[in-house]
């Protein structure tokens, strides 16, 4: 019975997150209840949770690209991207999409994951772009559809890191595996594990790049739609 | 020698200025939260020295840190932080034009010659970059390098760095900690033995002589557990030990290389769907100025539902072959 107590810590994360409350003093707690199911003392709790806290703040250099993309963006970074994009020819929401998803995947797989990332590219570059080249419908997005686009494109990051770097094979996933097994008696090279990790990242690719273009073509016939019932209600006044 | 602790230290002293800033505004929560961080930021060597050394005080400190932090969180709210207007912003687009890409390209460019020739760069016999998390290292300089050429090519007064950093910085808010505290939490996890009682739960309902059943059972449990991780690195080994190495492998014969493979990747398809991995689903959701917490997740979810169908399907026919 008492080996099933500190999944207490589990539920208080289910249910802090269920009913919306602030995730963070929802994880702490979380820590802290499972330290006490488990039977730890006030003391080792503390130290536990502030080891554990300091070994991982790695997590948060990212922070680090704030000031440079900060300036940058007081002088109108993301203006220039969204005016650039709309000026070029042929650049489509989807094929914006794909390519940054290509990009993401093969510079994972060459182990270069910390290079783009929500702070460094998502925000300065890539979602301007995707906005002004979902705007080449014709018609400005909707506060609701800039949102979905954003949304979207946080979204490309996220599964061209993923389904990249598993495939790298000097750090991360791949020596976690070889480490696991070779504590359990099994020795395998690195490059075996890697090169069954590939079927799923072409898998992500394809499937992503279907959602991409799916999506960009939600995004534009939505405004075609969209487009003559405004009229009317400019016309009713 | 650069060290990822010189990278801590710039980034305390990133904190430690804007809660400065906020401070002088009046804005006392944002400025004690920014403060604390700093602090545990700066601290961080010393409390990880003392503890090996079997001091637990300072690491106490950090957790009682740790503790003042949750409670200022809630207390954040994203304020009304004046940004340069429109106008302005659009007239410098127009005169700086692609200028303006190449501080934001340097970012990867530097960190990328760090990842690739940092190892080769020897100055009078010294290393110039520790091993050790050489790409964050390089993430870092990189960093400030970007900093001083946005700053040249924008004429930006050099506080500038300063004031505009915050206000990104406090555009994130708590959602910028959120990582760190579940990564925090799953170190609790680990230490208290959630993950082993997790996957004993998971095979109490499994017929274990159907090798379809136990790769269903492996595949979800990854998927469950990174879930509630946020981590498909945390859940691996436990399930890998719990299901994957005395059900799959050692009773229906599955090739552990394939297994392995497949089975972190089925896990990644669970890091798609959970608020737990703040850093991929959360961060942006504040960096993108969207209304809803769950707005990235619901753009990705039906791409890691497909990929999961596709990989229990991969390991079902393929682990079981060679």
């Amino acid at each position: 019975m008492m080996h099933w107590l500190p999944l207490l810590g589990v539920l208080v994360v289910v249910v802090g997150f269920a009913l919306r409350f602030n995730p963070v003093p929802v994880v702490v707690a979380a820590g802290v209840v499972s330290g006490v199911a488990a039977g730890k003392s006030v003391g080792e709790i503390l130290a536990l949770l502030g080891n554990s806290f300091v070994s991982e703040r790695a997590l948060l250099l990212f922070a680090l690209t704030l000031p440079a993309i900060g300036v940058l963006e007081r002088a109108g970074l993301r203006e220039h991207a969204r005016n650039w994009i709309s000026r070029l020819q042929g650049f489509t929401l989807a094929r914006l999409l794909i390519s940054y998803l290509a990009i993401r995947q093969i510079l994972c797989m060459m182990g270069l994951t910390d290079i783009e990332g929500h702070a460094q590219t998502v925000r300065p570059l890539l979602a301007p772009m995707a906005e002004a080249a979902a705007e080449k419908r014709g018609a400005p997005l909707e506060q609701e559809e800039r949102n979905d686009v954003r949304a979207f494109c946080a979204a490309t990051d996220n599964v061209g890191r993923f389904f990249g770097e598993d495939v790298f094979i000097a750090l991360g996933a791949v020596l976690l595996i070889q480490g696991f097994y070779a504590q359990h008696g099994i020795q395998l090279q690195p490059l075996q594990i890697a090169l069954w990790a590939l079927p799923t990242a072409i898998a992500a690719f394809v499937i992503h790049g279907i959602r991409s273009v799916l999506f960009a073509r939600r995004i534009a016939s939505t405004a075609r739609s969209a487009r003559p019932a405004t009229v009317e209600h400019d016309a009713a006044h | 020698m650069l060290r990822i602790e010189h990278a801590y230290w710039l980034l305390a002293l990133f904190l430690a200025g804007s809660a400065w800033l906020n401070l002088r505004e009046r804005r006392w929560w944002h400025a004690a939260f920014w403060a604390v961080l700093a602090v545990l930021f700066a601290g961080g060597d010393g409390v990880l020295a003392a503890s090996k050394a079997h001091n637990l005080v300072p690491a106490q400190l950090a957790g009682m840190g740790v503790l003042a932090l949750a409670v200022l969180a809630p207390r954040m709210h994203r304020g009304e932080l004046r940004e340069r207007e429109v106008a302005m912003r659009e007239a410098d687009a127009l005169r700086l034009g692609h200028q303006l890409f190449l501080p934001a390209i340097l970012i990867p460019l530097v960190t990328m010659a760090v990842a690739l020739f940092g190892a080769y760069a020897v100055f009078a016999g010294v290393r110039l970059f520790a091993p050790k998390q050489m790409t964050l290292t390089g993430l870092a300089l990189a960093c400030v390098v970007a900093l001083i050429a946005a700053l040249w090519v924008t004429r930006a007064k050099p506080r500038a760095g300063l004031t505009e950093g915050r206000r990104l910085l406090d555009t994130l808010g708590w959602a910028a900690l959120l990582p760190l505290t579940l990564a925090a939490l799953g170190g609790v996890f680990a230490a208290t033995g959630v993950g082993s009682a997790i996957a004993d739960l998971v095979r109490l309902g499994v017929p274990v002589n159907n090798a379809l059943a136990c790769v269903m059972a492996y595949g979800i449990g990854m998927v469950l557990f990174t879930v509630i991780m946020g981590n498909a690195f945390a859940a691996f080994p436990v399930l890998t030990a719990g299901i994957g190495l005395p059900l799959l492998i050692q009773l229906h014969g599955a090739n552990p290389a394939i297994l392995g493979a497949l089975g972190m990747v089925t896990g990644y398809c669970g890091t798609l769907f959970t608020p737990m991995a703040a850093n991929f689903n959360i961060v942006p959701v504040a960096l993108l100025e969207l209304p809803n917490q769950n707005d990235v997740i619901r753009a990705q979810w039906k791409t890691g539902a497909a990929l999961l169908i596709v990989n229990l399907a991969l390991m079902y026919f393929l682990a079981f072959r060679a």
